[in-house]
């Protein structure tokens, strides 16, 4: 990377480069995570594809105002983890480094929603800073459930649950290609970047011209690239269909893992257990 | 301008994934019978080029910031408007997966907004119009930058649509409109300025790419209309239907509790032998009254004092309760991490 020092170093240009391989270098972390062998890794893909999706429908069809009734929810991104060995501190280093649409458009609640809610004695709280905090920790539940469910599953085992649940095979070929070659590229293009930004000493040679040439030149690599692959894959007898070594099987455990956390969400959705919890409690101390 | 799962109702989700699922079925149904397994590759790679081009940035000219490509009518483009739809709905999945990106269940908006627009609507509608059968390097910077911003107002003003509808954010339509689409004007310009630079050097270099994207021969028939306006008509209906009911009740299912249950929440005394047998009755209960809170009424009433404001004792057990809630989860966890250890798994 260009960090000469005395010329004009392109800094912004640096910062966004290095922001960017952390994060495709992170993807393959993804992968080294997704390789283990714990208990969660090994349930059928199926099973934790549909329990996610229960999870997250649960989770945001809360009213908007509601807090405490979230906060049972967290345990199954805590099973996950805990039992998938997924480093909590990555995933939430994921979840804070990206800039969330949803914090930009939440921040307004506050501004706009100011009529008093919560009274903590004479703190009164706005119902926009409840419902603000409510979709904060939406967005941990529901994204970090997403990140959770590729780091225990894996892409290709995802793709593959997402066949056999009937999405047509063209799209799901299609998308297990895409991520395949998804590194490819992204190295090739930050070889592209950094050759520019060595020899353009600071924003020379960043114009729109330039760019042009390219991002297309790069766009025509591929193109060849795609053929090649195509002729290879030819020589080699694909039907288009892709086949995974490990075979699914769905069994009791994945019945039992789909029918008990769903019928937690579908409690936790009519029951709060932390009000009635915490009612309990200072009721003891009165 | 991802949609994100923190600010949809279910419905809105659920709607929004049935109409993009459908459009993937179709678009898988077209490809598989128009064309070759050549596509699929093609396709592909094509995708990843997009995430690929994404780190190379240029600098607006006019201004200090850099922008760069964000792909849909790119795709396009070189694709046609089946293929392209199937591969920008591969790139959002990857990007809600892996860079959490708007979420799984808000993945049906984004391949909306970001696929349906440029792929069926800017690409056929003006792309294909303005370029017409001569096309010169003029009209197709014309076409390339007007397409690019059309899709993205239209994308933006759908996020607005389903935000509002959703009710999460408290921002008003109106408002809403008017910070999205003036920063989306300028994204819009600034995408059709780089799709332009790129598919004028393609243009310039290999003719022969941009002249099979567009061979009606690889692409089946390019009018789309009928079936995609008969979509469109269905999605409105069934998102229309279910808005209402979201927006007459806060969502169907507590709209579904109330009618099962059949009562509204009772004002619950707040101390003394009152409040302990409203704690039994609250932990015995089918429905506790925080099941319906003062928000499924309506606004909320105008006199902090009123009866919806919940009072210091219950936002303290909220607290407390919640606090405990948090910390047996975590407890959870450890639990397992020790017995995991223990056994040695």
């Amino acid at each position: 990377m260009g960090r000469g020092r005395g010329c004009r170093c392109p800094i912004y240009f640096n910062f966004t480069m290095a922001k960017i391989d952390k994060n495709y270098f992170d993807i393959g972390y993804m992968d080294t995570l997704a390789c283990q062998q714990t208990s969660i890794h090994r349930l059928d893909p199926r099973a934790k594809l549909i329990t996610t999706l229960v999870f997250i429908t649960t989770v945001v069809s809360f009213g908007k105002y509601e807090i405490s009734a979230l906060i049972p929810f967290f345990v199954y991104p805590v099973f996950l983890c805990t039992l998938g060995n997924v480093p909590p501190v990555y995933l939430l280093k994921k979840l804070i480094l990206v800039s969330p649409f949803a914090v930009m458009i939440g921040i307004f609640n506050p501004f706009i929603d100011r009529e008093i809610l919560v009274k903590l004695g004479d703190m009164g709280l706005s119902g926009g800073w409840i419902s603000f905090a409510s979709i904060i920790i939406r967005f941990v539940l529901t994204v970090g459930a997403a990140l959770i469910l590729i780091a225990v599953t894996g892409f290709y085992s995802v793709c593959a649950a997402l066949e056999k649940l009937g999405t047509p095979r063209v799209f799901v070929v299609q998308l297990m290609f895409l991520y395949r070659y998804l590194f490819v590229l992204v190295d090739e293009a930050s070889r592209l970047v950094r050759a520019r930004s060595l020899r353009a000493l600071g924003d020379g040679g960043a114009g729109i011209k330039t760019y042009g040439s390219l991002v297309g030149h790069l766009l025509l690599r591929t193109i060849d690239r795609a053929q090649r692959i195509y002729l290879a894959m030819c020589c080699r007898g694909f039907d288009g269909k892709i086949r995974i070594m490990k075979p699914l099987k769905f069994g009791p455990l994945e019945i039992g893992f789909i029918g008990g956390w769903s019928a937690y969400f579908i409690i936790l959705r009519f029951y709060n257990i932390p009000a009635a919890l915490g009612g309990a409690i200072t009721e003891l101390f009165r | 301008m991802h949609m994100a799962d923190a600010l949809i109702s279910p419905a809105v989700g659920g709607t929004m994934w049935a109409a993009s699922a459908g459009i993937i079925g179709y678009c898988s149904k077209k490809v598989r019978d128009d064309t070759d397994d050549q596509k699929i590759p093609l396709m592909a790679v094509v995708g990843a080029f997009i995430f690929a081009a994404q780190m190379i940035n240029f600098t607006i000219p006019g201004t200090g910031s850099s922008g760069h490509i964000g792909g849909g009518m790119i795709l396009a483009i070189l694709l046609g408007p089946y293929a392209a739809f199937l591969t920008m709905a591969s790139v959002l999945a990857i990007q809600a997966l892996f860079f959490a990106d708007g979420g799984l269940l808000a993945l049906g908006c984004n391949i909306f907004n970001l696929g349906f627009f440029p792929c069926f609507i800017a690409y056929p509608l003006i792309y294909k119009n303005v370029i017409g059968n001569s096309p010169g390097q003029k009209r197709l910077f014309a076409a390339a930058a007007i397409s690019a911003v059309v899709a993205l107002q239209l994308g933006a003003f759908s996020v607005v649509v389903q935000t509002v509808i959703s009710g999460v954010s408290a921002l008003p339509f109106g408002a809403f409109v008017l910070v999205m689409q003036p920063i989306h004007l300028a994204i819009g310009l600034v995408e059709g300025l780089a799709t332009t630079a790129v598919v004028a050097f393609v243009w310039k270099a290999r003719p022969d790419i941009l002249n099979a994207a567009t061979d009606p021969a690889l692409l089946g028939s390019p009018s789309p209309r009928k079936l995609l306006i008969g979509l469109l008509a269905a999605t409105v209906a069934v998102g229309g239907i279910l808005s209402w009911f979201a927006s007459a009740n806060p969502d169907g299912l507590e709209w579904a509790i109330f009618m099962t249950a059949g009562t509204k929440d009772p004002a619950a005394p707040q101390q003394g032998v009152h409040a302990a047998m409203d704690k039994v009755q609250q932990k015995t209960a089918l429905l506790p009254d925080y099941g319906l809170k003062s928000e499924d009424a309506g606004p909320p009433p105008k006199d902090p004092n009123s009866g919806t404001v919940v009072d210091t004792g219950k936002t303290v057990a909220g607290l407390v309760g919640g606090t405990l809630t948090l910390l047996m989860a975590g407890l959870i966890g450890f639990i397992l991490k020790r017995r995991k250890k223990s056994t040695g798994a």
